[in-house]
């Protein structure tokens, strides 16, 4: 168990690990129907975000819908 | 007169006006001027979480996707590449296969680049996109949008958020002409007379989103718009009278008195 360092969007973040996708939403207080996650630029599909391993330098994007025209 | 639905992609929508959601003072003003508009299209961007706040931000804890067709666009991507990854990213934020894609070409005009648009357009309607692209008002990048399978072709009426209004009439009624797909016009319309003049071309829909967010009563003028897009499509299918050069009386010249 030691903590895993990632990149998520733009900023150095711990998260203890092993994780999956999930436990840094969760980490994060973020509701998993409302956010798209990319790791390492390919994006990973919400029914798999509790499978998906994080390791140690992923680099993480975190998105959803703002306003915009 | 009955007017035929908006149809793109297959999909139809109720209302010809579509409205983005940026730039409002409050998400409560953003609502209600939506709903006062009566588009059933709605756009939206794509943006990182912002870490430190994450309750709030999210435009789905605003519009319900069951009440709105959320329209996920490309807005601020520069390269086909990046607007490709943020069309991928909407797709799996939202609810459908339709991306209004942007790729922008200049900072200071925010004007598209025709080559950046094509080749995005390609890859993406080949991974099963319903491509609505925004472009500039030129025929010849419109008809190779079109070639390139968009489901809709969005010219605009002048810069985004530039409230200039409609500046080329006869390019927007080129394109309209020659064009198979919808044409929707897409920025620049500043206000009602401006969406009304622009429907009178024969367009099938306008997307605005400043000259509603920044009118001082947003909601008055999203209804404004509403009634404006309708006045517009139902004056261009009741067919105008000609202009004329001198003046024609309405009332009989005879029984005058003598």
């Amino acid at each position: 168990m030691s903590d895993l360092r990632l990149i998520v969007n733009g900023e150095l973040r711990n998260l203890p690990g092993p994780a999956k996708v999930t436990d840094l939403l969760t980490h994060l207080g973020l509701d998993p129907r409302m956010v798209v996650v990319e790791v390492n630029r390919e994006i990973v599909r919400r029914p798999r975000l509790p499978e998906v391993d994080l390791k140690d330098g992923d680099m993480v994007e975190l998105v959803h819908f703002v306003g915009g025209g | 007169m009955n007017d035929t639905p908006l149809v793109i992609g297959g999909q139809t929508f109720r209302s010809r006006l579509l409205v983005g959601t940026g730039k409002y003072r409050s998400n409560a003003e953003m609502v209600a001027a939506i709903a006062a508009s009566g588009a059933d299209v709605v756009t939206v961007a794509v943006r990182r979480v912002d870490l430190d706040r994450t309750k709030e931000e999210g435009m789905l804890y605003h519009l319900d996707p069951k009440q709105y067709f959320l329209l996920a666009n490309t807005a601020g991507c520069y390269t086909a590449d990046e607007a490709i990854r943020y069309a991928r990213l909407g797709r799996e934020a939202g609810f459908n296969e339709f991306i209004k894609l942007e790729v922008i070409g200049d900072k200071e005009t925010l004007l598209p680049d025709a080559e950046g648009l094509l080749e995005a357009t390609r890859v993406l309607v080949k991974e099963g996109f319903q491509v609505m692209a925004y472009t500039n008002d030129d025929l010849i990048t419109a008809l190779r949008l079109q070639d390139a399978g968009a489901a809709a072709v969005m010219p605009l009426a002048s810069p985004i958020g530039s409230g200039l209004g409609l500046v080329n009439p006869y390019a927007i009624r080129t394109i309209k002409r020659r064009l198979t797909v919808p044409v929707l016009v897409d920025a620049g319309v500043g206000t009602a007379s401006d969406a009304c003049l622009t429907m009178e071309q024969g367009v099938d829909g306008i997307l605005m989103n400043t000259a509603i967010a920044e009118a001082a009563d947003a909601a008055a003028m999203g209804r404004a718009m509403g009634l404006a897009v309708e006045a517009g499509r139902l004056a261009y299918l009741a067919g105008r009278m000609p202009r004329r050069e001198v003046a024609v009386p309405s009332s009989p010249t005879r029984g005058m008195l003598a």
